[in-house]
């Protein structure tokens, strides 16, 4: 590849994403995070056909932000809901039936129920759509024939040019190749 | 995105795999001829001759639900069967019939994933739809059961010009609530958990068309491991909630009846009955559903004789929860001293004009089910598949008989009595046209197994994890 960086002879290169390695293996994708991670590594990520927990894990990410979210949104519409029946029974539009109380709040809590369930459940999937940053009509990694094979039977590691010990990538290289994968591959932005 | 070219086509396994230590997986299967045995279905050009003569059914049952509302709409609802003192009748059975089958969907997938259960994974997607379906199919009746359709959204709390909020001490409020969140919470949860399969399909398109629907579908899914452990997080949190979410819905549905003073009705065993029937209903309804795609679609391998003796046997305790719940009716009509409840439970089961229906209820629901104690019986295909029909026709006849009761009121003088009309029929059909149709839409368009918890499912040497992902990754 002649050098981009030549002010007399000045060849398009597209910037790199990152350099993609490739894996038989779920425990292979495992141990290459784990071993760039001990090599220093930050930005990368792992890609799975499946769920495998012990990727996110060695990447650093043990724990997701899901919980939170929902817990506030279901917080947020069983108080929602308890307080809109309390208005309407008590202060708005009160009717008295047989002399009950207005403020009849037991036979509030089926509605008070169904809204936390549905604020939680909706504030959880636009928290993980948001999260992701999905939906997300394109992305580099897929400029990579190999990768589609990652809703198949392979296992990817991307080490990102966005990592500080980057440069220009041919250290990624030698170093990806230390963990024999399948192939090695540039992935272009 | 690039299509999968050789060698990946034309797979085959590198070894002869042992066979699974639970039964719950035939063949010799690795992650990618499962998958293609799975999207195959969808992505295929081929269609089963069964599909066509299911989809040519449903769809001309559908028309009854087409005429039957249109001719609603202009007429009202008096072309029914409905009057004084039976005011709610095939409508409100085929509802609460049809939210029972929609029931088992959510509870398969939450409730068993909670408990680990792992044969969970081969039928829990078909079932979701199953449940999508169903209460679409039962929201259709409180709604054109109110005889204004058009100003249905009243009953949903709104600031209006007419100064007025609908009661929320109603259980008519708190069924609008339940059923709608049912029916959003199941869409997200079935949702959420095809995006990564969508992904499959759109990686495996093999025309335009298909990459460009299934790409969009799938929001650019990518499989990256933050994505995932977010996703394992989701999917457990709506299963925990969804579970309680089951119970709560039925609950409510039964509180309809159990809120009210008729005798028979006005009783605290209703809402554990009625979740017990739903349950049971659903699952009759899974085997419904299973053994076709077995027979057709050749998915004996992901769904084997195990999985179908395991809803046998959650047949048989709902079954029996069903029938401890009929024993309790007339136990409670008879040791309450109330002259009313036991004359109407007198009339129920003897006396009253509708003595049949509910022996054809404790036939098709409490004494064929026991059938299924014989393993023999409920190993076999063809009797598990009629079983479980006595069964929808058993669940029918329960709400049948529990509606009819309105017939014998406290007093002689406001006895009536009640049937349905062509009418009620020809929507009641229509209904189950509709379920048929969309069923078969879903099985030609989206895959009816989970392709990615089926491979995670798979045993470590076949290249899974063997079935452990959500509830340990879930973090």
């Amino acid at each position: 590849m002649s050098d981009p960086h030549d002010p007399h002879n000045p060849v398009l290169v597209p910037a790199l994403h990152g350099i993609m390695a490739e894996f038989q293996q779920p425990d292979d994708l495992v141990a290459a995070v784990r071993k760039a991670r001990e090599a220093g590594y930050t930005r990368m990520d792992g890609y799975s056909p499946y769920p495998v927990g012990e990727i996110a894990d060695e990447l650093g990410f043990p724990r997701s932000e899901i919980g939170a979210i929902m817990f506030i949104g279901g917080l947020c519409g069983a108080t929602f809901g308890f307080l809109m029946q309390t208005w309407i029974t008590v202060y708005d539009y009160p009717i008295s039936i047989g002399g009950r109380p207005f403020w009849s709040w037991p036979m509030f809590v089926p509605i008070t129920w169904a809204l936390l369930v549905l604020t939680a459940s909706l504030s959880g999937v636009f928290g993980l759509l948001a999260l992701c940053g999905l939906p997300q009509p394109y992305h580099p990694v897929f400029n990579v024939p190999q990768f589609a094979r990652a809703s198949r039977d392979r296992f990817f590691l991307v080490i990102e040019s966005a990592d500080p010990t980057f440069g220009d990538g041919s250290g990624v290289k030698a170093f990806l190749a230390t963990l024999n994968p399948d192939s090695i591959a540039e992935v272009p932005e | 995105m690039a299509t999968v070219t050789e060698p990946a086509q034309g797979h085959i396994p590198r070894e002869i795999f042992p066979p699974h230590p639970e039964g719950l997986l035939g063949g010799n299967h690795d992650t990618v001829t499962l998958g293609d045995k799975i999207a195959d279905v969808v992505i295929g050009d081929r269609t089963p001759r069964a599909w066509w003569g299911f989809f040519f059914l449903g769809f001309m049952l559908l028309q009854g639900l087409v005429v039957g509302l249109t001719y609603l709409f202009y007429a009202g609802v008096g072309i029914w069967g409905i009057n004084q003192p039976v005011a709610w009748g095939l409508a409100i059975v085929n509802f609460v019939w049809w939210i029972g089958i929609g029931h088992a969907g959510t509870l398969i997938s939450a409730i068993l994933l909670l408990m680990h259960q792992k044969w969970r994974t081969s039928i829990n997607r078909f079932a979701e739809a199953m449940t999508l379906f169903a209460v679409s199919c039962a929201g259709i009746f409180p709604l054109v059961h109110m005889g204004r359709p058009w100003v249905g959204y009243w009953i949903f709390p709104f600031p209006n010009n007419m100064a007025v909020w609908p009661q929320p001490r109603s259980p008519l409020m708190w069924d609008a609530f339940a059923v709608s969140t049912y029916l959003t919470v199941s869409l997200v949860f079935w949702y959420v958990g095809l995006i990564p399969d969508l992904a499959i399909l759109r990686d495996r398109a093999k025309n335009k068309l298909q990459r460009i629907v299934y790409g969009m579908l799938a929001l650019g899914w990518r499989g990256s491991a933050y994505h995932w452990r977010r996703y394992e997080k989701l999917y457990l949190l709506l299963a925990g909630l969804g579970t309680p979410l089951v119970f709560s819905v039925h609950t409510i549905v039964s509180f309809d009846f159990a809120v009210a003073i008729v005798p028979l009705w006005h009783a605290t065993i209703f809402p554990p009955f009625f979740v017990a029937g739903a349950i049971f209903s659903g699952f009759a309804m899974v085997v419904w559903l299973a053994v076709p795609l077995r027979h057709f679609y050749g998915m004996k391998d992901f769904i084997t004789m195990k999985h179908l003796e395991l809803c046998a046997k959650v047949m048989i305790a709902t079954g029996l929860l069903v029938s401890f719940g009929y024993f309790c009716e007339l136990w409670m009509g008879w040791y309450s001293h109330s002259e009313y409840e036991w004359s109407t439970t007198y009339q129920r089961i003897w006396e009253g004009p509708y003595w049949w229906s509910y022996w054809a209820l404790i036939t098709t629901n409490t004494i064929i089910p026991q059938l299924l104690w014989i393993k023999r019986i409920r190993t076999n295909e063809t009797l598990l598949f009629l079983i479980a029909g006595s069964v929808h026709i058993g669940m029918w006849f329960e709400r049948y008989v529990i509606i009819i009761t309105l017939s014998r009121d406290h007093t002689p003088g406001a006895w009536g009595r009640y049937a349905p009309t062509e009418w009620d029929y020809a929507i009641m059909m229509g209904s189950v046209g509709l379920f048929i149709t969309l069923f078969c839409l879903f099985i030609k368009f989206l895959p009816m197994i989970s392709i990615t918890e089926m491979r995670e499912f798979l045993p470590h040497r076949q290249g899974g994890r063997d079935g452990h992902a959500v509830m340990e990754n879930a973090k």
